[in-house]
């Protein structure tokens, strides 16, 4: 490969990683892509329900990019930085408009203009959508673009191969990567002034979640362990409506109930009518009665503990863990905007849910924590964009366009972008507001790599990665080959996939919608015990070619590493805020806990140490989260 | 992924297993237990977990591609007792019930090099959509306003479109695809259509078409029809092929004047 400088590598081909090689490509650096899947199968393609902006409509209601901004933020819980979340939303309709000039079929209304559909934790309708394969659209329209740059030779792709580790030189700055070629088994260093992990979220560590068999958070991991810290770890989505399935769980998007969708349980227990008998009056909509101004709409934290708890007390239909989520009332070009979705149930469990209401259940979906992230604050005075002739915001209304600092991690010249970047969404994400935080990421931060790879690449940060010495790549892939060849000599009694089960039973039965000190001392118990059985491992597949078992097997060690983070930081924040319900802590404590787990790896313990870092509030000071719930018994 | 367990009922599992496109292909035979909502993918994790034919042989896991599990990514694409699909959306005992069999065989695509056992190289379908430039040539993110507006009629057909995963299904069932010549096949010229149909997307319309006119293009298709009836998300790909070629001769008349 010819070493030009600067060169950025981007980790992760779905909409985050996509957004940034284009955008990166664009400023003039060429890119090498790396993505263990070909990037048109990468788990964006998974989204459904659509992408959040204020658009004309919804400013002429009385919304506004601020509102998105404060919906966004009390979603969050306010554990999400309030300057970026201010940016995001405000760059948005500018998102919308690119994705529209590259093609991506939004629904249109009669005039021809972008269709809106409502979604959860606003009252305004603010989410545009493309049928009900919103992520899929939108990651394909950006794999164009890429492909574009590919054809033109700024982009590189590299294509099934696994991201290893970081390379870091003497003074801890990011100057590449290795990385193994998937088939070939092959291992091989990759030079760069710049390194952005676009690598995704981690929900294989709970065994079944809604996620793709790709997601299982070891890239991320395997950052933390070369000393990239972890920002709320603990912070996992669980989004309420999935179909369980016996190898994972299917998301049933939350357009089903922004369209009109209506989740309900009969209201005597164990009722055993077929639901369509059951009368108007004998059915419990829970949600709404409960919330009556967002209904079925609330923020998904809230109605997954509500499902789980409706559940608990024993009113889940014919007594088991699920509810219904019912569109069988809704007129049929409703229900034709939904297809992608309704087929899917369908054809997973062989009932019409176009004649019959689904029968669901909450399940793991998204990674609000993840690699912990810096940026620089707006500040009028070094803003260079603003025209002379137009206002300047005020401090900290967003982030300075272009800054280096914007999404880097600890590690300088390490980004994270995407699902495997904290800095969003706080204690609990908003429908609708991956995509947008993915993209955006992409777009608005991909500038911030470019200038500091042209800053690193002629010497402003130490050598040069195309100057630095061979043998400092030599010694990390040398690290990177021991690791491999212990895997594969391993002769153990371990079966990595056992290991994988149990490890997923129990973070799903101890770190999930409810968490409670006791059971996540059991479950620290037992993930030693994992850790001491991964050090017996059995490795069935010796070849040396497409091995997927040892693949596996090294990520499961990662898996464990990253559970214990998370578990830890789960035990650590004693109160509840958003997604992390504590029952023995029921309530959220702003004065201990209004601030970020920040969670380095010990090289030594080979543990977790969690450090609290305080979260300013320029903007809006904070306020409880209640929704308008009308009963407190809870 | 699951563990073993003392099965009630048990089916066969036939896989054709290969170490590589260069290798002799090979048959191997698994007995998998019975669950409810089982599909392909579980039943392959099974044998991941538990790589022991019924002949009692420890053998090497069976090395296959997946992703969404949702019929989304298209990774999963394989052939099932002779019919090619994802294998995710199959589900175990309506496969079993479809044949009346006591067993189902697995198979890999056939027109597309084998990687290892159950797992293909598809790359060819990405170059394909490089070749007929598959992408709408906007002129930068920066903020240029919106796109073209389009009635719901016309967002409704390119929908369909742009439904395509890239699974590979059409090309499986097509008599004229096959490993070793240069026809395009359905999915690259229903992109092509699916490009020609925006706004901005036409401005390569014609560089699209010079590439559909040569070998390999829209006239190798023999007209089969297996390609729409084996695509999992529906699309019009008779449909897509004919309005490619009606531009085509339009094409072909313009370049043949404005070439005088």
């Amino acid at each position: 490969m010819p070493e030009t400088h600067p060169r950025v590598i981007v980790v992760g081909g779905g909409l985050a990683g996509l957004a940034a090689s284009v955008r990166i490509a664009e400023a003039g650096t060429p890119v090498d892509l790396f993505s263990m899947v070909p990037v048109k199968r990468s788990h964006s393609v998974c989204a459904q329900g659509g992408i959040n902006a204020c658009n004309d409509v919804a400013r002429q209601q009385g919304y506004s990019e601020w509102q998105h901004m404060d919906e966004t933020l009390i979603g969050g819980d306010f554990l999400n930085h309030q300057p970026p979340v201010y940016e995001m939303a405000h760059f948005a309709p500018r998102i919308i408009n690119l994705l529209d000039r590259m093609g991506v079929p939004f629904n249109r209304t009669s005039e021809g203009m972008r269709d809106l559909r409502l979604f959860g934790g606003s009252l305004f309708k603010r989410t545009h959508f493309a049928g009900a394969s919103t992520g899929q659209q939108l990651l394909y329209a950006l794999d164009e673009q890429t492909r574009r740059y590919e054809a033109e030779g700024k982009v590189t792709k590299h294509e099934q191969w696994e991201f290893l580790w970081p390379v870091t030189d003497d003074q801890g700055h990011c100057k590449g990567i290795i990385a193994q070629d998937m088939r070939s088994m092959e291992i091989k260093a990759f030079r760069a002034d710049a390194v952005v992990m676009a690598s995704g979220g981690n929900g294989l560590i709970y065994g079944k979640s809604t996620m793709s068999v790709i997601c299982n958070g070891a890239a991320a991991a395997r950052c933390y362990q070369a000393g990239a810290d972890l920002g709320n770890p603990e912070m996992i989505q669980v989004h309420p409506t999935a179909i369980p399935g016996e190898d994972k769980c299917r998301l049933m998007s939350e357009s089903a109930r922004g369209e009109g969708g209506r989740v309900w349980v009969p209201r005597k227990k164990q009722d055993d009518r077929h639901p369509l008998d059951i009368p108007e009056e004998e059915r419990n909509y829970f949600l709404e009665e409960k919330y009556p101004g967002y209904g079925n709409l609330v923020p998904r934290d809230i109605a997954t503990r509500e499902i789980f708890w409706v559940c608990q007390e024993g009113y889940g239909v014919g007594g088991e863990n699920q509810v219904y989520l019912d569109i069988t009332h809704l007129p049929q070009a409703t229900k034709n905007k939904l297809a992608a979705i309704l087929e899917i149930y369908e054809k997973f469990t062989g009932d019409d849910p176009r004649e019959v209401p689904m029968k669901i259940f909450p399940a793991v979906h998204y990674t609000m924590g993840g690699l912990y992230t810096t940026y620089a604050p707006y500040d009028p005075d070094t803003d260079t964009i603003t025209p002379a002739s137009s206002p300047k915001r005020e401090p900290n209304q967003g982030m300075a366009f272009g800054d280096p600092q914007n999404m880097m991690t600890n590690l300088p010249g390490l980004y994270a972008f995407g699902e495997s970047n904290y800095a969003y969404h706080g204690a609990t994400r908003l429908g609708a507001n991956a995509l947008l935080s993915c993209v955006f990421d992409g777009l608005f931060n991909g500038l911030s790599v470019a200038n500091h790879a042209k800053a690193a690449g002629s010497g402003e940060n130490g050598t040069p990665a195309a100057e630095l010495p061979q043998a400092l790549y030599d010694k990390f892939l040398k690290q990177e080959q021991d690791k491999l060849n212990k895997i594969t000599a391993s002769t153990g009694t371990q079966d990595p996939y056992t290991i994988h089960r149990e490890l997923g039973v129990e973070m799903t039965a101890a770190a999930t919608v409810v968490k409670e000190e006791g059971r996540m001392l059991q479950a620290r118990e037992k993930l030693a015990e994992l850790r001491e059985r991964y050090a017996d491992l059995k490795i069935s597949d010796t070849g040396h070619y497409t091995n997927q078992n040892v693949s596996f097997a090294r990520a499961l060690g990662d898996m464990l590493i990253y559970a214990d983070a998370l578990l830890e930081a789960s035990l650590a924040r004693k109160e509840s805020r958003g997604s992390h319900y504590r029952s023995d802590y029921p309530e959220r404590m702003d004065d201990e806990f209004h601030n970020t787990s920040r969670v380095s790896f010990n090289t030594g313990s080979g543990r977790p140490d969690i450090n609290w870092e305080a979260i300013p509030s320029p903007l809006i000071p904070l306020r409880p989260r209640t929704y308008g719930k009308t009963d407190t018994a809870k | 992924m699951i563990a073993p367990h003392t099965p009630e009922k048990t089916f066969l599992v036939r896989i054709q297993r290969q170490d590589g496109e260069s290798q002799p292909a090979y048959w191997q035979e698994f007995e998998v237990p019975v669950k409810p909502a089982q599909n392909i993918i579980s039943v392959l994790q099974y044998i991941a977990a538990n790589p022991v034919t019924t002949s009692g042989e420890q053998v090497e896991p069976v090395v296959w591609d997946s992703g969404c599990l949702e019929e989304v990514c298209g990774a999963c694409t394989m052939v099932v007792d002779g019919q090619v699909r994802q294998s995710c959306s199959c589900l175990a005992n309506e496969q079993l019930a479809k044949t009346g069999k006591d067993h189902i065989e697995l198979t890999p695509m056939t027109k597309f090099p084998v990687v290892r056992d159950l797992f293909v190289d598809r790359q060819r379908m990405f170059d394909n959509l490089k070749k007929i430039k598959g992408w709408v040539p906007i002129d930068g993110t920066h903020d240029l306003g919106p796109g073209p507006t389009e009635t719901p009629e016309q967002q409704e057909e390119r929908y369909a479109y742009s439904r395509c995963m890239t699974c590979g299904c059409c090309l499986e069932a097509c008599p004229q695809f096959t490993k070793d010549n240069e026809f395009i096949g359905a999915q690259a010229i229903a992109q092509a259509l699916y490009f020609n149909q925006h706004e901005t997307g036409k401005k390569l319309k014609s560089e699209r078409l010079d590439e559909l006119s040569g070998p390999g293009g829209v006239a190798d298709c023999g007209n089969a029809q297996n390609c729409v009836k084996v695509c999992p998300k529906e699309i019009p790909l008779t449909q897509a092929i004919a309005k490619v070629g009606r531009q085509l001769t339009v094409h072909a008349v313009k370049s043949f004047f404005s070439s005088k």
